[in-house]
């Protein structure tokens, strides 16, 4: 071939000699069809594209046959807005769940960070005197490093996720119990001496429902995250570590400084959780929320966060906590019997990585 | 060629505990140019072209880039000094957009306080830049600038790799391998995107497998043998049988001892 490198300069079209066919060929194939044939494929690629419409359509589904159940019950805004009451907590805990697993991780230790900050928060205000904001301050503070250390663990020692936080979880729980003394802190008792710790439980009527600002606040920690995720780059930088961390290293991206960030921002959406844990509650219990760990990872999972990472919406884990909320909202409404919601979220579980895993098959 | 090269490497050695991977390899890439790198598996070609984008430190020997003594101690590094390198994996993010993959981190902000203190992304401006691109280098067949990357054909993606590397002012492109996982057509799209950007006047390092497409576009072949730069042939003066003889030994280049 080499000979014959000097004749392209006369015109002729590049190329060696078994490729001058392609002149000839079907165009069409180098583009790609946007819509392949036939109904169910047409949903998976419109599921591909937008994966949060899974837990958005389930959501609605749910409302709506739990209203034909239950009727009005379901439907009065005071049992709507209740639900949204009840999901505020497991949901801003989904919330700094969903950063971790959107970059591929998972945290076991999320409820059991909130908790230790509760009880930080509580001591401080409410036996020691120190100022509430204080308090608060320190609790935002503590759980921002606490999240730290889960992501030192996991970026600077390798460890993975799941290990690090199944020790972080331990760790946080026993110094909870020992900073508590096990003992709960009475509502009295941050009535009196703290009741800025309780703000996010108070709220307002609205045509026979009560919003409280703890539901808003979930709502808006979502929003937060959400355009911190979407519309910066540090979010953009989240999810394409999550997505394939050495494709986005050799882009550039400083992985361990992003994971890090994720980490340390998530532990400050626990110490959020935790001070509206307060309001919602109403005392502070060491004992409390011991499935939070868990239930926050069935709220992302059900919202169609990949596990495997860097796919899928923030929104849907907000969605996820709400699909778990209405069915046990629907169920106890139906008198069913609670050990039935249980099998109903099992379910809805796997329903949800099962649909997950038929939508990731459109790219192969 | 005439004039001082671009980049350049001397005496480059890199050694993986007993195995020598580099051998006092040299290195010349003139302006403008294409230059093949090719070598039997093992030869070192990856250790010299790490070496050169960053991604490996040498133990000994010196870099040149634009006639300056540079060190790079990360591939970071290397790209900000304008050696953009699209590597065989590609190095794109399957789920994210083209748009997303194309400005990974480097990203467009926003003007005023959201651009720096949140590093909001400037979202329209970066959809027209990558879309300008992008149609600069015919590829705008792709309908959609929002859609995935993985939703793109194989070559569609090295197109989108190679966009990236060109559109940022760089001095140099690396391309591993870009046609080893394509089909007969889309390597030969692939090949003309790669003489596109020469005509842009941007120098290509091409590591390849595939003789016929090094003699195609190649200006010089850099043959590389045991770790160091055997010999750089012409592919007007030289057939593809004299450069396979050469990088496996079958044949030594004149004036030279057998290696």
């Amino acid at each position: 071939m080499g000979e014959t490198a000097g004749s392209s300069v006369q015109n002729e079209p590049r190329g060696q000699d078994f490729e001058q066919v392609l002149g000839q060929s079907d165009a069409r194939l180098a583009r790609f069809e946007d819509r392949p044939p036939g109904l169910i494929a047409a949903l998976q690629h419109g599921l591909h594209g937008n994966p949060t419409l899974v837990p958005v359509i389930v959501l609605v589904v749910a409302i709506a046959v739990f209203g034909l159940i239950a009727g009005g019950k379901f439907f009065s805004p005071f049992n709507l807005t209740l639900i949204l009451q009840q999901v505020s907590i497991i949901g801003i805990l989904a919330a700094a769940q969903s950063l971790i697993v959107l970059t591929a991780g998972i945290d076991l230790s999320v409820a059991a960070i909130m908790v230790l900050m509760s009880v930080i928060a509580g001591n401080l205000a409410v036996f020691m005197g120190v100022p509430t904001v204080l308090a608060l301050l320190v609790a935002f503070a503590g759980g921002s490093a606490a999240g730290l250390m889960n992501g030192f663990f996991v970026t600077k020692v390798k460890l993975p996720p799941f290990i690090t936080t199944l020790g972080t979880w331990s760790i946080f729980f026993a110094l909870n119990l020992w900073l508590s003394g096990a003992q709960s802190i009475r509502s009295q008792d941050i009535d009196r001496n703290a009741p800025l710790l309780k703000f996010w439980g108070e709220g307002f009527a609205f045509f026979g429902a009560r919003v409280t600002y703890g539901s808003l606040l979930m709502i808006a920690v979502f929003l937060v995250l959400w355009y911190l995720l979407n519309r910066t780059a540090w979010g953009r930088h989240v999810y394409a570590v999550g997505d394939d961390r050495e494709a986005a290293e050799l882009a550039g991206i400083q992985a361990d400084r992003v994971l890090l960030s994720v980490y340390g921002l998530s532990g400050f959406v626990c110490a959020i959780a935790a001070w509206a844990s307060i309001g919602r509650v109403g005392s502070i219990s060491p004992q409390s929320f011991y499935e939070g760990n868990l239930q926050s990872i069935t709220a992302v999972v059900v919202g169609g966060i990949s596990l495997f990472g860097g796919r899928g919406s923030i929104l849907g884990a907000l969605f996820g906590a709400l699909i778990v909320g209405v069915f046990q909202s629907g169920l106890r409404l139906a008198n069913v019997d609670v050990l039935w919601q249980v099998f109903a979220i099992g379910w809805l579980i796997i329903l949800a990585v099962a649909i997950d895993q038929w939508i990731r098959k459109v790219s192969r | 060629m005439s004039g001082q090269p671009i980049l350049s490497a001397r005496g480059l050695v890199k050694r993986y505990g007993r195995v020598t991977a580099l051998d006092h390899a040299d290195f010349e890439l003139m302006p403008g140019e294409i230059l093949a790198v090719i070598g039997d598996n093992g030869a070192g070609k990856t250790s010299l072209i790490k070496a050169l984008c960053g991604a490996v430190q040498p133990d000994a020997g010196e870099i040149f880039l634009d006639g300056r003594l540079v060190r790079f101690a990360s591939p970071r590094e290397a790209q900000a000094a304008g050696i953009a390198t699209v590597y065989q994996t590609l190095a794109l993010s399957p789920a994210l957009s083209i748009v997303d993959n194309m400005f990974m981190g480097r990203e467009i902000r926003k003007p005023g306080l959201a651009g720096t203190l949140l590093r909001a992304l400037d979202r329209e401006a970066m959809r027209a830049f990558a879309r300008e691109k992008l149609s600069d280098l015919g590829l705008m067949t792709i309908q959609n600038i929002d859609q995935p990357v993985e939703t793109l054909s194989g070559g569609q993606r090295q197109g989108v790799a190679v966009a990236r590397a060109a559109a940022f002012g760089s001095k140099v492109i690396i391309l591993d391998e870009p046609t080893a996982a394509l089909g007969v057509k889309e390597s030969r799209r692939v090949l003309e995107l790669i003489l596109d950007v020469k005509a842009r006047g941007i120098p290509i390092i091409l590591i390849s497998h595939n003789m016929p497409h090094v003699f195609e576009v190649a200006d010089r072949i850099h043959v590389h043998r045991l770790g160091r730069r055997l010999c750089v042939i012409d592919p007007k003066t030289h057939t593809m049988s004299d450069a396979v003889a050469y990088m496996t030994g079958a044949k030594t280049p004149a004036g030279m001892e057998a290696a």
